[in-house]
């Protein structure tokens, strides 16, 4: 009988290691979790950001102004302009 | 056992020592107890919430506003974090150095700044909103007490005036105040989360102590609007506001096939990511919310109508006199021609003409086409304040006016219904329900207005505007068939027309051998001395007509072109197809 207890106390305080083990080891995951959350929150700002400056410059309106005034495009006059047609074959 | 049984026990000890001792450490006991109960028992709440108030924390989630992009995925309108600047009143200690450094940093008098930190009444209030990432970071610097950053998301808007109308903006507090922000705004709106937690002594989150409530995201908006076509809109449409120094004008263009609303340009128009100088007029979408006399523009309906009864053909032949009399209204052609078909009185735009035509019909029936080809009911484009115009019931037409009507008097429309009713013509007969937003082809069911015979007929008069001795000439777009038509219309002004203000409008569709493209222009006013639909809002519609058609890389149709076709070498089209 009080070999069992001894044992049974044993266990008792194995599984009580244990559960502070898993506790601990959830803390720490959590952290991590935590971390990473706030790492793919700033990632997604930045990718806002980065999409809110590609848009700036490749707002038409300056690409436009760039092709113009710098860069000195024009539209090709009509007698210019090739058109190709695709010869299809039956 | 007994104590007094042994013998190492036995003292000799006064009773009242042992009394004394047992009576201390009980009192101790009961000291202690009662300590113990006073702080787990009576006082438990007090205790409980202040352990909890350092330990735990409500945090808010934060939820941004969804993206709205155009239909090739170019960002319109973006919610991006950025920091503004509060104060707390209570906790502000700032020297007047510091002071004088903030007014700095901020870039605004010392004064001004001053007078914003002296107000004592509130506890918080913002100082400004929201301040520059470098600011934020020079402030953070300084470290004055009771001067805190808050993050929050602000609204953007890349493609800035050009697609403002359609776009639309947001309000300081994220709600969508016109255009498509405001039409979508459940959708686009994000809700925020709250989560409650546990922090360790280190201010790391180590438990959720309730289940999270997560932060819905706003959902993403493609728009049917091509960004590429709405700048040539907008650029063209500017350019001819300026040329013919008119009040005013808009653009729509629509992809006759889907009833997409590919552009939608106003002038004036706003920048949207600028609004200090708030003015209602500019900011209205005059395309969808402003109503116009429709002018000549609506004679396509009375020639369909006609033709759909079988009372005329294209080429049956009428007498044109100069004027001619309806009850006690005159009605007058600019250039007369003694005899036209049907087909060049559509060309020639004549008045008499027209109104020959319409008063063969009864009044039912001219406003049963009318009203078919949805004048008078909303274009169901969803956009907030759409108008429906004006048509009045048949029953309390007199004669006169449905002769005006026939020349596009007495009813009034918005250029989008005008446009999409053109698409009755563009589409044989059919009719798509409008959108603001992208959407497959295969998920839209036509509304039938004509028979396709009908529109056809309808569609090759059109055509013929465009050409020698029509009123479009300067409508004409290098390399493709183009049919259209022409208004100009007298303006209303105190309930009488006036004799020199106009609205010079146009609406056309090409390729005419398989329309895919219908774009209507009107210019309010122009005042430059030409003030014909043809001269004024014509060239409009050619520059947008050619740059989208090149844009959508739509073939060219025209058979007496000066464009070089090349039936295909194949490695030449390898070449070619590069550079589009």
């Amino acid at each position: 009988m009080s070999r069992l207890n001894i044992f049974l106390a044993v266990v008792l305080v194995l599984c009580a290691l244990g559960v502070i083990q898993a506790q601990h080891r959830s803390r720490t995951y959590f952290v991590e979790l935590e971390r990473l959350k706030k790492e793919a929150r700033a990632l997604d700002e930045q990718w806002g950001q980065l999409q809110l400056e590609q848009g700036t410059w490749a707002n038409p309106a300056r690409v436009d102004m760039i092709a113009r005034n710098q860069l000195g495009l024009v539209a090709p006059p009509q007698d210019r302009v090739h058109v190709e047609t695709l010869a299809v074959n039956p | 056992m007994n104590y007094h049984s042994r013998k190492l026990l036995k003292l000799n000890l006064a009773p009242w020592r042992m009394a004394t001792v047992g009576g201390l450490l009980l009192g101790g006991l009961v000291l202690v107890a009662g300590r113990a109960f006073y702080l787990q028992g009576l006082n438990t709440d007090y205790l409980q919430g202040k352990g909890d108030a350092v330990a735990n924390r409500n945090l808010t989630l934060p939820a941004h506003r969804g993206q709205v992009s155009d239909r090739n995925g170019q960002l319109l309108a973006i919610s991006t974090p950025v920091e503004s600047l509060w104060a707390r009143s209570t906790e502000l200690k700032l020297t007047a150095s510091q002071q004088a450094d903030l007014a700095g940093v901020l870039g605004m008098p010392a004064q001004d700044l001053a007078k914003k930190l002296a107000r004592k009444t509130r506890g918080e209030f913002n100082v400004r909103r929201p301040v520059t990432p470098e600011q934020a970071v020079k402030i953070a610097a300084m470290g004055v007490p009771g001067l805190y950053l808050r993050r929050e998301y602000r609204r953007y808007y890349p493609a800035g005036e050009v697609a403002a109308h359609v776009v639309g903006f947001t309000n300081v507090d994220d709600l969508g105040q016109e255009g498509v922000e405001r039409a979508y705004q459940d959708w686009l709106a994000g809700r925020e989360g709250e989560r409650q937690i546990m922090r360790d002594r280190r201010g790391n989150t180590i438990r959720d102590l309730v289940p999270i409530k997560t932060a819905q995201m706003g959902g993403n908006l493609a728009l049917a609007l091509d960004l590429k076509i709405q700048y040539l809109a907008h650029r063209e449409l500017a350019a001819a506001i300026a040329t013919h120094k008119a009040k005013g004008g808009s653009v729509v263009v629509l992809d006759a096939k889907t009833g997409e609303i590919l552009a939608l340009a106003n002038q004036p128009n706003f920048n949207p990511n600028n609004r200090r100088n708030y003015q209602p007029g500019p900011m209205r979408n005059r395309a969808v919310i402003d109503t116009f006399e429709p002018g000549s523009t609506i004679k396509p309906f009375v020639a369909a109508a006609v033709l759909e009864r079988g009372l005329f053909q294209p080429d049956s032949v009428l007498d044109t006199p100069q004027t001619w009399r309806v009850g006690n209204k005159l009605v007058r052609d600019e250039h007369p021609h003694p005899h036209m078909t049907v087909s060049e009185i559509i060309q020639k735009s004549s008045n008499v003409g027209a109104v020959k035509m319409a008063m063969t019909l009864t009044p039912q029936q001219f406003w049963e086409v009318l009203d078919r080809a949805g004048f008078g009911q909303l274009p169901g484009s969803g956009f907030p304040g759409e108008t429906a115009g004006r048509l009045r019931d048949a029953s309390i037409w007199r004669p006169v006016e449905q002769a005006t009507m026939a020349y596009g008097y007495g009813l009034s429309v918005s250029l989008l219904q005008l446009t999409r009713a053109y698409m009755a013509f563009a589409n044989d007969g059919e009719v798509m329900p409008l959108s603001f937003l992208r959407r497959e082809p295969q998920e839209i069911v036509g509304e039938r207005v004509f028979s396709p015979s009908v529109a056809r007929e309808v569609r090759t008069m059109m055509e013929t505007v465009t050409q020698e001795g029509g009123t479009g000439t300067r409508t004409r777009v290098p390399g493709y068939r183009v049919a259209g038509k022409t208004g100009t219309a007298h303006k209303l002004v105190d309930g009488h027309y006036a004799p020199d203000r106009y609205l010079s409008s146009f609406v056309g569709m090409a390729p005419a051998s398989n329309q895919r493209l219908i774009i209507g222009v009107v210019i309010d006013e122009p005042s430059g001395g030409v003030y014909y639909g043809g001269s004024v809002a014509g060239p409009v519609f050619a520059q947008v007509m050619a740059g989208s058609l090149r844009q959508l890389s739509l073939p060219p149709d025209a058979p007496e072109t000066t464009t070089r076709m090349t039936q295909g070498v194949p490695s030449v089209v390898a070449h070619v197809d590069g550079g589009v």
